[in-house]
């Protein structure tokens, strides 16, 4: 593999930056080099963000090149239209089957992958938030989850220990089961 | 403290560890042996703060939150005059604040060495104001200005800014953007260093601290010999470097900081190899080894970010050597919003003429926004959805910078100006003073607490002094929240062991140890007549307070209190 482009879009406050972390150190512990971008400040509230996590022999830019994304995870559905200007016929996208309302015109989810199959037919729209309440009592793992799911569907090709260990390593005690399981679960639903 | 922090003062020469361009520069600074370090928060440098503060005493550090930048800067000037090593961060705009005694102190010089941190925005991801571009500042000031390109330049980059401060007596810029402020990579570790500086403090030398002509045109000659010689270090630098050299090329391309990245990324994909020239130096340029890169071109790119200095650099240096140099840049990439991977291979395949093919663009039109908002459960729902029912229809909104001048957005719509930390007050008492006699609306400015005390205090003063009557609201909420919830003046005391934040809810506590100064103190001590304190979620407490100060012929103040949700949601966990 030359490189890895991942792009991770969802709204503010649904956990990117630590998913980015996740996925940047299990890169470095398979000994990748590895360059992210990230947004904080006025972005971060509530907006749409975006992240960039690029993996391989030698990365240059931080961010991912229009058309270049192996893979899209929007955290919520409509977001997902915000990766089809990275993404390609080769880019799968793992969608959270959860809406925010945009304020504008909102679209319906069929309206979403009606777009977005245009660009990719590999599309999963995958109703993690509310796995993840029912499971766990908590949507905020369902970033987790989908990471997770990307592995059982074998689109990251990372080892999943190795993200197993970046949870261990980053996310704080009471928190780091939850995550743990979050990540297992849709382990095993492949 | 976190595994990151952790990460950050392992002292292990030679490991690699992923860190973002803020934590590298912290890095960086603590490998040259940094002693003193100040800053006003500001995206996209805030974390730089952020980190010192829970380090700092660990250390052995002195940090300090300032209460804006130029006073950060000041803090900053008095430390290395007392000889020790200073770093000063701030986000761009906070060096317009600084700008005042910036000026002068490249004139002084500096005793202890001192690097100021200075990080654009370009696309305003987290600015208004404007999209400003900080490399004009070495124009103004003759401040040597070094521009990183990734994490490993980041923290290199301010070590070696150290060793220039050190040298030549100068203060020295590092301007980052926020691809690279915020970007993540591996970076190789340095040796982590105390300084052993003989603590001497402050020894009178009035020819060197004292900027009075006219010494002081002694000291413009002064400065400008000392840019002359480091000129001299900046030719001979590796930070501006050749790569590519294939010397029957006949073209080539200039570029520095993120666009570099993206140039490295256009080569490989369009399989090029073109000689390239790598700028670390925005100022002093190495102007003999750009003369020598361009002499033998037919074209050169040059791929820079927002306006063209370097392009106008090259045309300057082309004169000499090579008058026929055909000179591409801002024709190619915008001067408005950031460079992007593609936008630099398109303008690299243009400049070679080779046909690159362009996806369909029409898909972008169905991007869709989420407009950033009030967090659920934040204090400033209810105070714009009381003040916006009691308010008539023709009064005139002030904003400010903070989470708050999101009531600009459609939802909240309570915005009618927006321009720089303070000017809310300032602007409303010149609208205040320039109403015609039919005109009854009134202003009601929204300006956040530690705004307030970063640039508010002077125009509140203005506005009881030169006797006008808007009406401002103070939104404490407790927090610098927008920037990642720093304390200010009004919250907390100075390091992360003494940051105890108590909020003692509605009404507030008047406890010196958690609320060192009190907003309606300094209210008072301005000369405000008319000042009522609120509590944020309380609505008819705010209408009520709003209708009953709206008729009053000089200026009000109501502070509405109440804790940013997400400060409050930390300190329940």
């Amino acid at each position: 593999m030359a490189e890895f482009n991942l792009i991770i879009n969802g709204v503010g406050g649904q956990g990117l930056i630590t998913l980015l972390k996740i996925i940047s150190i299990a890169a470095q512990k398979e000994d990748y080099d590895l360059k992210t971008s990230e947004l904080h400040g006025l972005s971060q509230r509530g907006g749409s963000v975006e992240v960039h996590i690029r993996f391989g022999k030698k990365i240059y830019s931080p961010l991912v090149s229009q058309g270049k994304a192996n893979l899209v995870i929007s955290l919520e559905s409509q977001e997902s239209l915000n990766g089809l200007h990275y993404s390609s016929s080769q880019t799968t996208f793992l969608i959270n089957q959860y809406k925010t309302p945009t304020f504008t015109k909102d679209l319906s989810e069929k309206e979403i992958l009606g777009v977005v199959k245009k660009i990719s037919k590999n599309v999963f729209l995958i109703p993690a938030s509310q796995i993840c309440q029912k499971e766990f009592r908590s949507e905020v793992v369902a970033g987790i989850y989908l990471l997770g799911l990307a592995f059982s569907k074998k689109l990251l090709p990372l080892n999943p220990n190795s993200i197993a260990s970046a949870i261990k390593k980053i996310i704080p005690g009471k928190y780091r089961e939850l995550n743990l399981k979050a990540f297992n679960l849709a382990k095993k639903e492949s | 403290m976190n595994i990151f922090m952790k990460e950050i003062l392992l002292n292990k020469p030679g490991k690699k560890i992923i860190l973002l361009g803020n934590e590298a520069i912290v890095r960086g600074a603590l490998e040259a042996g940094v002693n003193f370090v100040s800053t006003y928060p500001g995206t996209p440098a805030s974390e730089i703060g952020d980190i010192f503060f829970r380090i700092a005493k660990k250390v052995g550090v002195y940090f300090e939150f300032s209460t804006n930048e130029k006073v950060a800067l000041e803090a900053g000037i008095g430390a290395s005059f007392s000889g020790l090593k200073t770093l000063v961060a701030m986000k761009s705009f906070g060096i317009n604040v600084a700008l005042d005694s910036l000026l002068p102190l490249a004139y002084t010089g500096t005793k202890g060495p001192m690097v100021i941190i200075s990080a654009d925005d370009p696309n305003c991801w987290s600015s208004a104001q404007s999209e400003e571009n900080s490399r004009g500042f070495a124009y103004l000031s003759h401040i040597p200005i070094l521009e990183p390109s990734d994490p490993q330049e980041c923290k290199d980059f301010t070590r070696l800014a150290f060793q220039i401060s050190e040298k030549f007596k100068i203060p020295v810029m590092i301007r980052t953007t926020t691809r690279v402020a915020h970007q993540k990579a591996l970076v190789k570790l340095g040796t982590l260093r105390r300084s052993n500086l003989r603590k001497t403090g402050f020894i009178k030398e009035p020819r060197r601290f004292v900027t009075l002509p006219p010494r002081v045109l002694e000291m413009k000659k002064e400065l400008l010999e000392k840019i002359e010689k480091i000129k001299e270090f900046s030719e001979k630098s590796p930070t501006n470097y050749e790569f590519n050299r294939i010397t029957n090329k006949k073209i080539g391309i200039i570029t520095s900081g993120i666009s570099y990245l993206y140039v490295r990324e256009a080569l490989k994909e369009l399989n090029l190899n073109l000689p390239v020239l790598k700028l670390g130096f925005f100022y002093p340029l190495p102007e003999k080894k750009i003369r020598n890169f361009i002499k033998k071109f037919k074209k050169v790119l040059i791929v820079e970010e927002l306006e063209p200095y370097l392009e106008k650099e090259v045309e300057r240096l082309a004169k000499d050597v090579n008058p026929k140099l055909q000179i591409i840049g801002k024709e190619l990439i915008s001067e408005v919003g950031e460079l992007k991977p593609e936008i630099v291979t398109s303008a690299v395949a243009k400049f070679i003429g080779r046909k690159l093919e362009i996806r369909n663009s029409k898909l972008e039109i169905l991007a869709i926004k989420h407009l950033p908002r009030f967090c659920p459960g934040c204090p400033y729902w209810s105070v714009f959805a009381a003040v916006k029912k009691v308010a008539p229809k023709n009064t005139v909104f002030g904003g400010d910078i903070g989470c708050y001048m999101l009531a600009g957005t459609p939802q909240i719509s309570a915005q009618d100006y927006l321009l720089a930390m303070g000017s809310s007050i300032g602007i409303a008492h010149g609208i205040s003073q320039s109403k015609v006699k039919s005109q009854k609306s009134k202003v009601i400015t929204f300006i956040g607490d530690s705004t307030f005390f970063h640039a508010g205090i002077p125009a509140l003063i203005n506005t009881v002094f030169n006797k006008s009557n808007p009406l401002i609201i103070i939104l404490d909420n407790g927090t610098t929240a927008m920037t990642g919830h720093q304390p200010h003046p009004g919250t907390s005391l100075r390091t992360d062991s003494e940051y105890k934040f108590e909020w003692e809810g509605y009404p507030p506590s008047l406890k010196t140890k958690e609320r060192p100064i009190q907003i309606e103190e300094v209210v008072r001590g301005c000369g405000v007549k008319n000042l009522k304190i609120v509590n944020s979620f309380n609505l008819k407490e705010i209408e009520k307070a709003v209708e009953e100060f709206l008729p009053k012929k000089e200026t009000a103040v109501i502070i509405a209190r109440g804790i940013c949700a997400l400060l409050g949601k930390y300190l329940n966990e």
